[in-house]
């Protein structure tokens, strides 16, 4: 007899995961001498609750379906999927039915083997862990290890683009003595300390400027010509914070400190080093512009640094960074356009943006959501016309520049959003003691709120009435849990199919509205209950998680299906952008990877599980 | 030629032919050996229910059509029940034919001169073969080929006659098809039985085929299949064998 070489049987089992990662392939083929092959027509069920199953299941063609003890969907499965180990894990006790819902061909996997493929190789019984969590926190690390930390200045601190330990000398020498010492150091800038507090910067250009040009003595006081108290930034700042200041202020040289001692100097120059993609480019554009329509030119750079930052392996937290800083840059600007185009103010506000851009959360292409919140001084007859012409034309400025106008009007134009503090005060009361159901999924997204431009104060009364209100009025939370139930993840997916726990399938569906915003909704009720100031979704959650809300490492999981969700969001985006469309959030399974399907809806599942969860959990607040 | 043999030979003993008896008379009267062996492990009897039978899939490539002038170059085997198909039990064998092969076969098996030139004769390899059959209905796609050859083979090796039920899935599809209503009939453009076509009907997968070991397991699979759709596990096996 000839050596027995079972090809098709092999080759269908190395196609798929667990297999197909494996690095033995002696072994599998081993395994395949032991298999055996059942046909089954559509209808029929293949494993029924309390039998004793004794085969992992690969389908070879066809289709199943899951049903729990009480009939209920739990998935559908294909070609290539494996069942049957749910109960090879528990001695082969069934629980769950399999039936058949196309004709099907199994291949039947011993248990023998799957015991010892399980036992004895981590990528296999990795595959196979039951805890879905476990599983993401898996996927997670792998998508971690190709992520890049320092990718952008926006989210790397200001102490990792230090190179070197700081130049400096006493204030009592002279402007050569300084000179001398930053050419043998060979640096372009100089500290001046006195009895080694930082007193002083010197700079080449200090010396070109106000000592050559001016014929100043070369023997004067260096104290004559440094830049006095020079602004610093403290070693754990972000480095984008550096290139605010210095464009700010138009300096090219940064002493950073810690604890009050300098510790180094960071110039232009390592900022343009560090800086591929260009979002610090795209932020100090901004603030050059003079007009709207140079404005307008300059945001289709956002696209490019969008995909910048997704091929530079950025992670999910990172781009919303960016394109939230970048965004609101862009209102900074126009505002300060629009004080030189109709004069200041003549009251106190506060320009807040609100949804995504205040969790700076923002992707590419989102609408814009903002508001105005004026002084108490404001006087409708006096001042209103000043802040409805500056609400119009930087709503439609922003419009221009790639922040299409609200669908649902939620910006300053609207004058029920351009209201004085106390107004906005009694909204937020209304809201959270009269919670309507309607009113409620319009004003959550008021409940995230970020000063971007004037009075800070005046962001933070409101934040503080909020806060004050949400603990006085504990029956508000059951109904933002209630609302943050309405949107449903998909169960899973099957074939090119979105599925349903209803059994419905679908083509595409809403990445955002089944997948993020419904972490957001859960995480945004959890933060106003142990009353975090954060706004951040993944901040929320540290806070979330130090408050002992949630059970030991479900914050993490959130977090975790937050992170995983959203960079689906933005692969799929990118890709669109690649192929020259317009980017959104309705993604087709098709286009998914079955590792990506797989982590979505092992996602969607602890989604499920916290929206269960907070019904519960704020269930009995009472008033 | 030989089809008509067996044709005479089924007439002659009338159309409810006793398998079971034929097997008896040939295990007493043939010589000791293989054949004589294979006749003594006997056929599963005639009122097994279908879904008891020990059955064994089985394939052989040949160097062309004619049983008289061609001859085997491969044969692969797998047994099977109603349910399962167990890989465990899958044998394959390459055998020199002792003739030259025609391009022309070789590009259906893909078994070149260099593959079987090392292989010994069948003479070799036919009791292993026997014995693989022996006390199991055979299941094939298109009894007369396997039938001709394997009785021309025997008849070579041993000077006796080698004849043996079978269930075969193409005939069975056959069968099946003309069941099928008339509407069916008219609007179903897929009537070929062969065995790719066949097996696609019933959502089976793509196997590559004409290799003799795929092909027993193509056929293994699209009876299971045919059983399930339209056959009835329960009644005897004889009713649907031939």
């Amino acid at each position: 007899m000839m050596e027995v070489e079972l090809t098709e049987m092999l080759d269908a089992l190395n196609q798929y995961p667990p297999f197909s990662e494996m690095q033995e392939p002696e072994l599998i083929e081993q395994m395949v001498h032991e298999i055996e092959i059942q046909y089954v027509r559509n209808g029929e069920s293949i494993i029924v609750p309390n039998t004793i199953n004794e085969h992992l299941y690969f389908i070879r063609s066809g289709a199943v379906e899951v049903l729990s003890t009480k009939d209920q969907l739990l998935r559908r499965m294909e070609e290539g999927e494996l069942f049957g180990y749910l109960s090879l894990l528990r001695d082969g006790k069934v629980s769950q039915e399999i039936k058949a819902i196309e004709d099907c061909l199994f291949y039947l996997i011993p248990a023998h083997w799957f015991k010892k493929l399980y036992v004895e190789y981590d990528i296999f019984s990795d595959f196979f862990e039951l805890i879905r969590e476990n599983r993401l926190r898996t996927a997670i690390e792998a998508q971690n290890q190709n992520s890049n930390q320092d990718v952008s200045l926006m989210t790397c601190p200001v102490k990792s683009l230090l190179r070197r330990p700081p130049i400096s000398i006493e204030d009592d020498v002279s402007i050569q003595q300084a000179a001398q010492r930053m050419a043998d150091k060979r640096v372009s800038s100089l500290l001046i300390t006195h009895e080694e507090e930082l007193v002083g910067i010197v700079t080449d250009r200090d010396l070109r400027t106000r000592v050559i040009a001016k014929g100043l003595s070369y023997d004067e006081s260096v104290k004559v010509i440094m830049t006095e108290d020079p602004i610093t930034l403290d070693s754990g700042d972000f480095a984008s914070e550096a290139v605010m200041k210095m464009m700010a202020q138009n300096v090219h040289h940064l002493p950073i400190t810690k604890n009050g001692k300098a510790i180094g100097v960071i110039s232009t120059g390592d900022i343009v080093q560090k800086e591929s993609h260009g979002s610090m480019y795209l932020i100090s554009d901004i603030f050059k512009q003079q007009d709207v329509s140079a404005l307008q030119a300059i945001s289709r750079k956002m696209t490019h640094t969008f995909t910048q930052l997704v091929h530079a392996d950025a992670n999910s937290v990172m781009i919303g960074n960016a394109l939230s800083r970048i965004g609101t840059t862009f209102i900074e600007r126009l505002l300060q356009l629009a004080e030189k185009k109709f004069g200041p103010a003549p009251i106190p506000f506060c320009f807040i943006a609100l949804g995504s851009q205040a969790r700076e959360e923002q992707t590419i292409s989102t609408d814009q959501d903002n508001a105005f919140i004026l002084s108490d001084d404001y006087d409708e007859e006096v001042h209103g016309e000043y802040f409805k012409t500056l609400a119009d034309w930087l709503c439609q400025s922003l419009d221009q520049c790639g922040y299409p106008l609200c669908t649902g009007d939620i910006m300053a134009s609207n004058t029920l959003w351009r209201q004085p503090l106390s107004q906005w005060k009694s909204y937020f009361s209304d809201w959270i003691q009269n919670p309507k159901p309607e009113a409620l999924l319009r004003s959550s997204i008021f409940f995230d709120l970020r000063c971007v431009y004037g009075e800070q104060s005046l962001a933070r009364q409101l934040t503080d009435h909020i806060h004050l209100q949400t603990q006085q009025h504990r029956r508000f939370l059951s109904h933002m849990s209630r609302n943050a139930n309405q949107r449903k993840p998909p169960l899973g997916f099957f074939r090119q199919f979105v599925l349903d726990g209803s059994g419905k399938q679908s083509k595409t569906f809403n990445l955002k509205e089944r997948g993020i915003a419904p972490i957001i909704d859960i995480v945004r009720v959890h933060a106003l209950a142990c009353g975090s100031r954060k706004l951040n979704t993944m901040e929320r959650l540290q806070d979330i998680e130090a408050a002992g809300i949630l059970q030991e490492g479900r914050a993490r999981d959130l977090a975790m299906a937050l992170e995983l969700i959203s960079m689906v969001r933005i692969r799929h985006q990118t890709e669109q952008i690649d192929q020259g469309l317009t980017p959104n959030n309705h993604v087709n399974p098709e286009h998914l990877s079955s590792l990506e399907r797989r982590n979505l809806r092992d996602a969607f599942h602890v989604v499920s599980r916290q929206q269960e969860f907070i019904k519960f959990r704020y269930a009995g607040e009472r008033s | 030629m030989l089809a008509k043999l067996y044709d005479n030979f089924r007439q002659d003993s009338n159309q409810a032919f006793d398998w079971h008896d034929y097997y008896l008379t040939q295990a007493q009267t043939l010589p000791e050996g293989p054949l004589k062996r294979f006749y003594q492990a006997g056929v599963p009897a005639l009122d097994t229910k279908l879904a008891d039978s020990p059955m064994l899939a089985l394939d052989l490539e040949t160097t062309g059509l004619r049983s008289q002038k061609d001859t085997i170059v491969s044969v692969g085997s797998v047994t099977m029940s109603t349910k399962r198909v167990k890989c465990a039990s899958a044998q394959y064998w390459v055998v020199n034919p002792g003739a030259r092969l025609s391009a022309e076969s070789i590009t259906i098996h893909e078994l070149t001169h260099s593959d079987v030139e090392q292989a010994p004769p069948l003479s070799r390899y036919f009791e292993s073969i026997l014995e693989a059959m022996a006390g199991k209905v055979v299941v094939v796609h298109c009894a007369a080929i396997e039938r001709q050859f394997l009785y021309q083979a025997a008849k070579k090796l041993y000077g006796q006659d080698l004849f043996f039920p079978i269930l075969d899935t193409l005939a069975i599809e056959q069968k099946v098809l003309k069941q099928r209503s008339l509407l069916k009939r008219i609007f179903t453009a897929n009537t070929s039985v062969r065995l790719d076509a066949c097996r696609q009907r019933y959502g089976l997968p793509r196997y590559k085929a004409h290799h003799a070991l795929t092909d027993a397991f193509s056929s293994a699979e699209l009876l299971q299949a045919q059983i399930a759709h339209h056959l009835d596990a329960d009644k005897p096996l004889a009713d649907y064998w031939s």
